[in-house]
This record gives structure tokens, C-alpha cells and sequence, in this order.
């Protein structure tokens, strides 16, 4: 038995990467990020709202919450269609009940199939990202470049027009992302993507596009979905991640950053809802957070940058 | 290579926990206790080997390769740092290439005073269909390697993503490592049969890995912090009778995460403050126990 020669060759082992879409440095060595009003610790949180159709495409892979059973999936589509109609209330009303301002990563059919929820957004003073067209909009290396860009293209008009707005920020769904998509995203005119989880705090590509880490480790589909824990752990998990990363910041001087991913049909059922209720009502309180939007944390991380 | 018979690797013999020769630790510790942190390098990009898939999505597995590239960029120094409060030295687990690629991550698991061994040259070349000559040149390579970045000479082999072939262990031995932690038979050092040297296996574990508390295990960082001090309780316990080990094996990307770090810097601070543990490195408790063996194995 015996290997091909290649595979015992390394033309990318040198200093740095072995890629060229951005360039490496350690957070703890970086000009210290500084916060508005000297917080410690950015809490962005970035809700996911998301339209799942009943015929899956799987092209070029299926999302994960996607359907699961063979057509008609009702269950399915009709449990996401509840974090929709009815979760995502709850997590706006804990939101307001808190007084803190979020990011909304939503799908372009969303704001085509209900305007509704996109004005709710809008007049609560949050953020929308823009992600993806709906939970068939995946994206990973294979995906046609022209597929890819006006998948891109699609959810951005159809976010603005709901909205007003154009987005300034992208997540892919699950986070994939193709070869093309940094570039693409830029090109589109967008200012930063939530994909890259390496990190925790904004950093950019070669290209320009800032990067602001949307770590999954942290989000209620990792830890309760995947992992399957309580509510009371996951709540109980993000309380003491804050409480590091706001002891880091002031043994450091340095702004850091918790993001609070979260999913409507996952932390919006009514026993699990308690749970972040507590946790942002918890967070808000403390004197060294800054809850605070992504386009909000990335300008003010811009501002200080270099 | 060790003969293959009716299924037996050949690796070693049979040698029941019980009534075995005591073995003992400096000071009258019971327990010697070693953290292997995985310094690791992943390519984004790497060649297919024909027995072993890498990445499990389409090239760049953005999730895959960011969450490893956090230890690189993060969570390396938040670990790290928990461990020198603690007086905890580490033994590394290193993908030799990232000597070249993230030299500051070497360089200061070196200043700390850690040990390095080698998980081969990137967590996603496998071992897997090597022929000898290789084998040999992965071998060569970390040994070179790490000499050139560190000044250390390895002395241990934790197999790239734990990918081996049946004459691994004949050839570290021959190159002059003296242990192994890629067999899961014990809690304490035992001897490895090979066709020269002489080669330990010292306990790993699989089962209090950081990756598998959290993946497969599901566990909570409060839980897996717990399950850390029972495993050490427990051998704390039976070394009384005879020398234990216990590692605990970690990722920074994983144990370095801000909602885990707390619950196991408490493990450390548990650990420490006990009495009972001889926290040190891997080549000294080999060295250890190697003192101690009689006959063949001495």
C-alpha cells in the first residue's frame, strides 16, 4: 500500500495560512477595541428567522432545521412556520421588555411572504442582516459563481424593499460559505459577514469585508438542538461566558464581544422562553455590557481600527 | 511490526489491573496527572486520502476550519494562561507544521516550559495507506521539525488524527521515542512490544477528551468539569496501591471557549490544592516509571 508522492507534500506550509483571504494575528496582542461609553462587553444578539419551503432542493445541501420526512413534512414545516408566528414574538417582547436593540438575520422570503414582521422589526429599532433567500438559498463550494451572486442579489432587494433599508450585513445559511462568496459579498456592497467563527471580534479579509464572528459554540441550536441541553444550562452557559470575557476586559482594557445566536422555533417555545427572558433582562443589568447591533459593533470597532 | 494473530494486534500482554508491582510517584503523589493540549493545524484545502475523508463538507468548510483556527487566533492564550496559574505545564500534541505557519503559538507553549511530541505533520494528512519509506518521512520530518522550532527532541507520538498503520509503533521506537499515546488499554504506563527500543504507553484517554465530553458525550461545561474531578478522585484513590495516570487531553477551541474556560480553570485550582497529584509532563512520568521496571523492560 502505498500514497500518492503529493500527498506528502506541502505547498502552502509556510508562515501565515495556507489560504489568502485574510491574515493571521492574535486577539490578545491587538490595539485594545474600545467600546462607546467604556463598556466591556458587546452583547450582540442576532436572532435567525427563517422560511423552510415544504419541497427541500438540497443544492448544494440541505439546512439544518430543514424538512426531515417525505413530502408533505407538515410537521416540520409547520414548527418552524410556529417560531415564525409565535416565537419570534416572544423573543421581541423579551428584547423590548429589556429595552435592548438586536440584529435579525432574515431570509429574503421572509420579507416577500410577510411584510408584517419586517415593519415589527424595523419599529423596534433593530437590525436586519441579510440571510440568504429562504432555507434552500445554501451555499458551498459547487454552487454556479452566477447562481451564487444573484442568490445574494435576491435577498438583499427583497430585504430592502420590505424594509427601507439595504442590509450591510450577510449570513450564510449554516455558516457555508463557497470559495467566491467573500468576494461576491463585497462586490455586492456589503460591509461585513457574521461566518467565520475563528474569532471573537471583528476582523477583515484581504478584500476589505469585515468579519464579525457569530460564534456557533454559542448558540441555542449548538447547545440545545445539537448538544440537547436545557434552557436553564444554555442561559446558564452564556452567564458565564459574560462573566469571563467582562473579567478579560477589564484585566485587559479591551472591549470583548458575546454573541447570543438564537432561533425562534428553538428558544421561543413557552418552556424554554423564561429562560432567555432571564438571561437578557440578567445581561442588561450589568453596568459593563453594551448590547448592541452588528452594524453598531462593527463601526464602532472600525472606528478604533489600526 | 508486532504478528497479527486471530485478531490480537500483538501490542502487548495481558496484565489484570490487580496485584500488579507497585508502582510509585515522587513525594508519595498518587496520581501523576500531564495536560495535553492539541496544538493543531487543518488545512483548508487538503489533498483526499482514499481511506479517510477530511473535512465532511465541500472545500472551505468555513465552521470546520474557523473553529479550529480560533485556538490558533484566541483560545490557545485563554487555556494557556488557566494552566500557568495553576502551575499545570503542558504536553503537546503538535501538528508539526504549525511551526511554520503559527510559530507564535509555539513559541509560547516553548517559553512556558511545555513539552512537545507529534501528531504528525496537519490533522488532515493521515497515515492511512503509507508505505514505510513514508512513514519514515513523516517521522523524520517532526522530529526535524520541532528540534529547529523548539530545541526539543520528541519523545512521543500521538498519531495524526489518530490515524496509524500496523508498523507505526516499530518505527518511532526505532527512531528512539520512547512512548506512545495511542493505545487506551490502561491507567497505568505499561511496556509496548516492539522490534527495538523500548516504547511505554502512557494513558491518554478518550473518554475525558475535551472533544468527546463535549460531541459525544454532550456534556455541559459544568458537567465535564465534574466528570474531570471524579476521573481524578478516582485514580487519586487507587494510586494509593499504585502509580495512576490521568491526562486530560483538550483543544483550546473547544475548552477555551468563553462559556467553558471558568468551569475548568476550577477543575485546575481542584486538582492542584489537592495533595494527591503529581502534575508534571508525559516524559517524566515515562521516566518514572521507567526507573521502576525490572527485567526486559528496565
Amino acid at each position: 500500500m502505498t500514497l500518492d508522492v503529493a500527498y506528502l507534500e506541502y505547498p502552502h506550509r509556510r508562515h501565515g495560512y495556507d489560504h489568502d483571504l485574510y491574515a493571521w494575528s492574535n486577539l490578545h496582542e491587538r490595539k485594545p477595541v474600545v467600546w462607546p461609553n467604556g463598556k466591556g462587553v458587546a452583547v450582540w444578539v442576532c436572532i435567525d428567522l427563517e422560511w423552510f419551503p415544504i419541497t427541500p432542493e438540497d443544492q448544494p445541501f440541505r439546512a439544518p432545521g430543514h424538512m426531515q420526512t417525505a413530502y408533505p413534512d407538515y410537521r416540520h414545516y409547520t414548527s418552524r412556520e410556529y417560531g415564525t408566528r409565535v416565537g419570534f414574538y416572544r423573543l421581541l417582547d423579551a428584547l423590548a421588555k429589556a429595552n435592548v436593540v438586536a440584529s435579525v438575520a432574515v431570509n429574503g422570503a421572509i420579507a416577500e411572504r410577510y411584510p408584517q414582521v419586517v415593519a415589527d422589526i424595523v419599529a423596534a429599532g433593530h437590525e436586519i442582516i441579510a440571510h440568504s433567500t429562504d432555507m434552500n438559498g445554501t451555499i458551498a463550494t459547487g454552487l454556479p459563481e452566477a447562481d451564487e451572486r444573484a442568490l445574494i442579489q435576491h435577498s438583499l432587494d427583497a430585504l430592502e424593499k420590505a424594509s427601507g433599508q439595504r442590509p450591510r450585513g450577510w449570513l450564510s445559511i449554516a455558516r457555508s460559505q463557497s470559495w467566491n462568496t467573500v468576494r461576491l459579498l463585497k462586490e455586492a456592497g456589503l460591509d461585513y459577514s457574521c461566518d467565520w467563527v475563528n474569532d471573537e471580534l471583528p476582523w477583515r479579509f484581504n478584500n476589505g469585508l469585515i468579519n464579525l464572528p457569530l460564534n456557533h459554540e454559542l448558540s441555542d441550536r449548538q447547545i440545545v438542538t445539537v448538544q440537547q441541553h436545557s434552557a436553564e444550562s444554555y442561559a446558564q452557559q452564556m452567564t458565564d461566558a459574560y462573566d469571563w470575557l467582562s473579567r478579560e476586559a477589564k484585566q485587559s482594557g479591551g472591549g470583548r464581544l458575546l454573541p447570543l445566536n438564537v432561533t425562534p422555533y428553538i428558544l421561543g417555545l413557552p418552556y424554554r422562553i423564561a429562560a432567555f427572558e432571564r438571561l437578557i433582562a440578567d445581561l442588561a443589568a450589568r453596568p459593563d455590557a453594551w448590547f448592541a447591533r452588528g452594524d453598531q459593533i462593527i463601526d464602532a470597532w472600525a472606528t478604533g481600527e489600526g | 511490526m508486532p504478528q497479527t494473530l486471530n485478531g490480537d494486534p500483538g501490542l502487548y500482554d495481558f496484565s489484570p489491573y490487580r496485584d500488579r508491582p507497585r508502582v510509585v510517584w515522587p513525594e508519595g503523589k498518587t496520581v501523576a496527572v500531564w495536560v495535553a493540549p492539541n496544538l493543531e493545524y487543518y488545512e483548508i484545502d487538503p489533498p483526499a486520502n482514499p481511506h479517510r475523508k477530511s473535512w465532511t463538507k465541500p472545500h472551505p468548510d468555513v465552521v470546520g476550519y474557523g473553529h479550529r483556527d480560533h485556538s490558533n487566533r484566541v483560545s490557545h492564550w485563554r487555556m494557556a494562561d488557566a494552566m500557568s496559574r495553576h502551575g499545570f505545564p503542558g504536553s503537546v500534541s503538535l501538528s508539526v507544521a504549525l511551526c511554520q505557519h503559527h510559530p507564535e503559538v509555539v513559541a509560547d507553549a516553548n517559553a512556558r516550559g511545555w513539552e512537545f511530541f507529534s501528531h504528525g505533520i496537519y490533522n488532515t494528512r493521515y497515515s492511512y495507506g503509507m508505505d514505510e519509506a513514508q512513514e519514515r518521512q513523516i517521522i523524520e520530518d517532526s522530529i526535524r521539525t520541532v528540534k529547529d522550532a523548539t530545541g526539543q527532541t520528541i519523545r512521543g507520538w500521538l498519531a495524526p488524527a489518530l490515524t496509524h498503520t500496523p508498523r507505526t509503533l516499530d518505527l518511532i521506537a526505532e527512531y528512539g521515542l520512547d512512548y506512545t499515546c495511542d493505545l487506551y488499554h490502561d491507567d497505568q504506563v505499561q511496556a509496548v512490544k516492539t522490534a527495538t527500543g523500548k516504547l511505554a504507553s502512557i494513558p491518554y484517554s478518550l473518554e475525558v477528551n475535551d472533544h468527546y465530553g463535549f460531541f459525544v458525550y454532550n456534556m455541559s461545561p459544568r458537567e465535564y468539569a465534574d466528570a474531570l474531578i471524579r476521573q481524578y478522585e478516582r485514580l487519586a484513590v487507587e494510586g494509593e496501591k499504585s502509580g495512576t495516570v490521568m491526562c486530560i487531553p483538550l483543544h483550546a477551541y473547544l475548552i477555551g471557549q468563553p462559556h467553558r474556560i471558568a468551569a475548568f480553570e476550577g477543575v485546575l485550582e481542584h486538582i492542584a490544592a489537592d495533595g494527591r497529584a503529581w502534575i508534571t509532563r508525559a516524559g517524566e512520568i515515562v521516566d518514572a516509571w521507567r526507573a521502576q521496571q525490572t527485567g526486559a523492560a528496565a
